[in-house]
């Protein structure tokens, strides 16, 4: 199945397999946990039942994704070391602390408090209850904070020196912690997985109000989901544009792939909506373009002067496919989200948000939209770093670990059936959660408490 | 200086991820025993009340496992750089072995059907993970060689009789915390019949210690001089002593059926041996090859760590105790997960 493909190859097809898995669940249980305080702030100021209908309805799937995103994120963990040893020896005095940090104020925060939150109710008082889950939400950010700090210091290094070792030793803590590309990741990675759980969310509203119209809570989740759609899609938009400015004049390498663009242009580039870059031939085949629309978006002047990639030797070039299509999905399916937050606002304003078929139909299948787009927009900035890990000072190939390539394709098969098995599982359990109508929930809650407290009052001898 | 030891900002390093390494084991140690059990005990409300009684707090515990990690990548990348390259295939083992044991936790309680099929995830998971940490120990405590920066032995230097045997032994410490903390966290059927279990498993775990104890010296010499050389045998001599009386103590304690006091002794009988692996390790952060000084990243990052550590530790230790405070007392088949 592997013959012929050198270890380094696999190890790459090997990370990139398990956090195109993992980066999934933390995505959601950043939107989730931070929906579910909004939730239960809602529900304890207005005494609103459908909030704590809804609250029980999402703290159920919020467990699975959450002990998805755990499992997953503890084989990342070691992954660093176990296939990119060098990469580890070389980096590690600059990016084991942000990755500490992670843990100590991030992933121990999330576990301390999540106990309580998914099942300690009838244990504590409800401010403890809500203190807890806030806990929790501010622990995902936490953590995107450090781990996307991290990563941005491998696209935008900055605040380091390198030492006798040939390690990247710190200068600069401040430099390094928000390095020139991190606050612009930051945002959009936070704003994309707020928008993410939001269409989710709004799915899953649309299509238990397809069934049923009158259903209080799934009208409430659309709703909310179309409220988040409507507001918070054009701030992604302009702040995927900020980001892309930053690329542009931290990577353009890495900018030059995504826009397909190879010969230097002085005044004024095209932008290509579609096209096939081939690194054999220099150019992009195929090409759809408007012109000077390109230099518009990239220095907001039409006749900006681009760089190509020919600028750099071709052994500095990423995959341009990946590169170029990867960012052209993301892009095309963070518009497609605007356009149903704008038909949302239309709608609610005729009073006809949630009778109009059609659109209860669109949200349903834009349901997976913003998991797609973040995973896309992953793709196109780790595939656009290449081939360099950290990016114009160690190259990839000269990162991995030592091991022998029939070691590497063992564990990739070992590591694909089980993700496999575990998270097609995970996929089926979370969808059936998601078909089960929010009325049959609160009945099954409802039938909760007498029990809870008396276990909790009775037999609490220690 | 004490007694020639530094005490610097790497031997601190040090001292803290040895911390979170030993409560990593402690903690998950009973999870894991708690799968490991799974073996033993088949009666479906039982299991319930078994997972349940973890289900607040797994995922608490396992985080030491990943700050040992994350610590050790900012602390001694030199020493995480050749670690894991030599332990690849048991490490990868154990990841997975977690991601079963983790997600069937969740899973277990979603579905009617494939119930059977998760009960035995979570039972092989939790075998797998703690067999490949035992052989992990193994490997290590027999050392690992380098040349340069990198790991310079083979793929499967890993599997050898000594490894085997403290995978083997781990898998058994594991089962004896977790029998001894359902002892103390349930009640009726299943407490008698984990009291029955701890039985075996405690003499098991003290004769494991004692058969690493005598192996260890036996294939590195080292250790040997450390622990037998005069005057060292009289310094170090309380350590084996206290086992003898922690083993003794947790035959007491089931014998009277006290209810905490078996888990309490059973932490003993890790703490000591922890301690003792402790002394025979030391200096090395990669035995006999590396010490923690040779392995330390620059003074920068070990300090600004360091900080962040010793001012959240005793935070994440206070608020941990919080949720442990919550969930006191007895769980039953029907609290938690439904």
């Amino acid at each position: 199945m592997f013959e012929g493909l050198d270890a380094v190859f696999l190890a790459r097809i090997q990370f990139a397999f398990t956090i195109t898995f993992h980066i999934v669940f933390p995505a959601l249980t950043i939107g989730l946990a931070s929906y579910l305080v909004v939730l239960e702030g809602f529900w304890l100021a207005t005494g609103r039942q459908a909030y704590r209908q809804v609250f029980d309805y999402w703290l159920r799937i919020f467990a699975i994704a959450f002990g998805m995103g755990v499992v997953s994120g503890v084989v990342m963990s070691y992954h660093f070391g176990t296939n990119w040893s060098v990469f580890s020896d070389m980096t590690g005095p600059v990016l084991g602390p942000l990755m500490s940090y992670e843990v100590l104020t991030a992933f121990f925060l999330e576990a301390g408090f999540l106990g309580v939150m998914l099942f300690g109710r009838g244990r504590v008082g409800k401010g403890v209850y809500f203190f807890s889950t806030a806990m929790v939400a501010a622990g995902s950010l936490v953590s995107a904070f450090w781990i996307l700090s991290a990563n941005s210091w491998m696209q935008t290094p900055a605040g380091y020196a390198v030492n006798a070792a040939g390690q990247f030793v710190p200068e600069d803590w401040w430099a390094i912690v928000f390095n020139p590309s991190f606050p612009y990741r930051f945002l959009h990675m936070t704003v994309a997985a707020y928008l993410a759980t939001a269409f989710l969310v709004g799915a899953v509203g649309a299509y238990h109000l397809s069934r049923r119209r009158q259903d209080e809570a799934a009208r409430l989740m659309f709703s909310m989901a179309m409220w988040m759609a409507a507001l918070v899609t054009p701030v992604q938009v302009v702040l995927g544009d900020l980001h892309g400015l930053n690329s542009f004049e931290y990577q353009p390498r890495k900018v030059a792939a995504m826009e397909g663009h190879f010969e230097a242009l002085q005044n004024g580039a095209p932008l290509h909506l579609f096209g096939w870059p081939s690194s054999e031939e220099r150019r992009l085949k195929y090409a759809v373009s408007i012109p000077k629309l390109g230099s518009l978006i990239l220095t907001h002047d039409l006749d900006g002067p681009v760089r190509g990639l020919e600028a750099w030797p071709r052994e500095d070039w990423p995959p341009l496919v990946i590169v170029f299509w990867s960012f052209r999905i993301m892009v095309g399916l963070g518009l497609l989200m605007m356009l149903v937050g704008l038909a949302s606002l239309w709608l609610r304003w005729r009073g006809r948000l949630y009778r109009s078929d059609g659109f209860l139909k669109l949200t349903l299948v834009m349901a997976p939209s913003g998991l797609v787009a973040i995973l896309a927009g992953w793709f196109t900035t780790e595939v656009g770093r290449q081939p360099y890990v950290v990016d114009g000072l160690l190259r990839t190939a000269d990162s991995a670990s030592p091991i022998d390539a029939p070691a590497v394709a063992g564990s990739l098969t070992a590591i694909v059936i089980v993700y496999t098995l575990v998270f097609g599982a995970g996929a089926f359990y979370l969808l059936r959660l998601m078909g089960s109508s929010p009325a049959d929930v609160a009945l099954e809650q409802a039938e909760r408490p007498t029990r809870v407290a008396r276990t909790a009052a009775g037999r609490t001898k220690p | 200086m004490i007694a020639g030891v530094p005490l610097d900002l790497a031997f601190a390093w040090g001292v803290i991820i040895a911390f979170a390494v030993y409560a990593y084991v402690v903690l998950d140690g009973f999870d894991l025993g708690v799968g490991i059990l799974f073996l033993a005990i088949r009666d479906a409300e039982k299991r319930d009340t078994m997972v349940n009684s973890i289900a607040p707090v797994w995922d608490g515990n396992e985080t030491w496992l990943v700050l040992g990690g994350a610590g050790l990548l900012a602390a001694f990348p030199l020493a995480y750089a050749v670690v894991l390259p030599a332990l690849y295939a048991p490490l990868i083992a154990m990841l997975l072995g977690l991601v079963f044991r983790g997600v069937a936790v969740e899973f277990r309680f979603k579905t009617e059907r494939w119930k059977p099929f998760w009960d035995a995830g979570f039972m092989a998971g939790s075998i797998v993970a703690a067999f490949c940490q035992g052989i992990a120990l193994g490997t290590f405590i027999q050392g690992i060689a380098i040349e340069g920066r990198a790991y310079a032995g083979g793929w499967w230097d890993w599997l050898t009789p000594f490894s085997l045997m403290t995978g083997a032994a781990l898998v058994v410490g594991y089962a004896l915390l977790g029998a001894t903390w359902l002892i103390m966290k349930t009640e009726g059927g299943l407490q008698e019949r984990c009291y029955w279990l701890a039985w075996p498993l405690g003499a098991a775990v003290v004769a494991l210690i004692g058969v690493v104890s005598v192996w260890t010296p036996l294939i590195e010499p080292t250790v040997a001089t450390r622990w037998f050389s005069w005057p060292n045998i009289v310094y170090l001599s309380p350590v084996p002593l206290l086992v003898a009386a922690a083993g003794f103590g947790l035959y007491r304690a089931l014998k009277a059926r006290h209810e905490s006091w078996p888990f309490l002794f059973a932490l003993g009988l890790f703490t000591l041996s922890f301690v003792g692996l402790g002394i025979s390790l030391y200096p090395y952060i990669v035995p006999r090859s590396v010490t923690i000084w040779e392995a330390a990243a620059p003074d920068d990052s070990l300090l600004f760590t360091f900080i962040g550590a010793a001012i959240l530790i005793p935070i994440i230790l206070a608020y941990t105790g919080h949720a442990y405070w919550v969930f006191r007392g007895k769980v039953g088949p029907k609290e938690g997960y439904h």
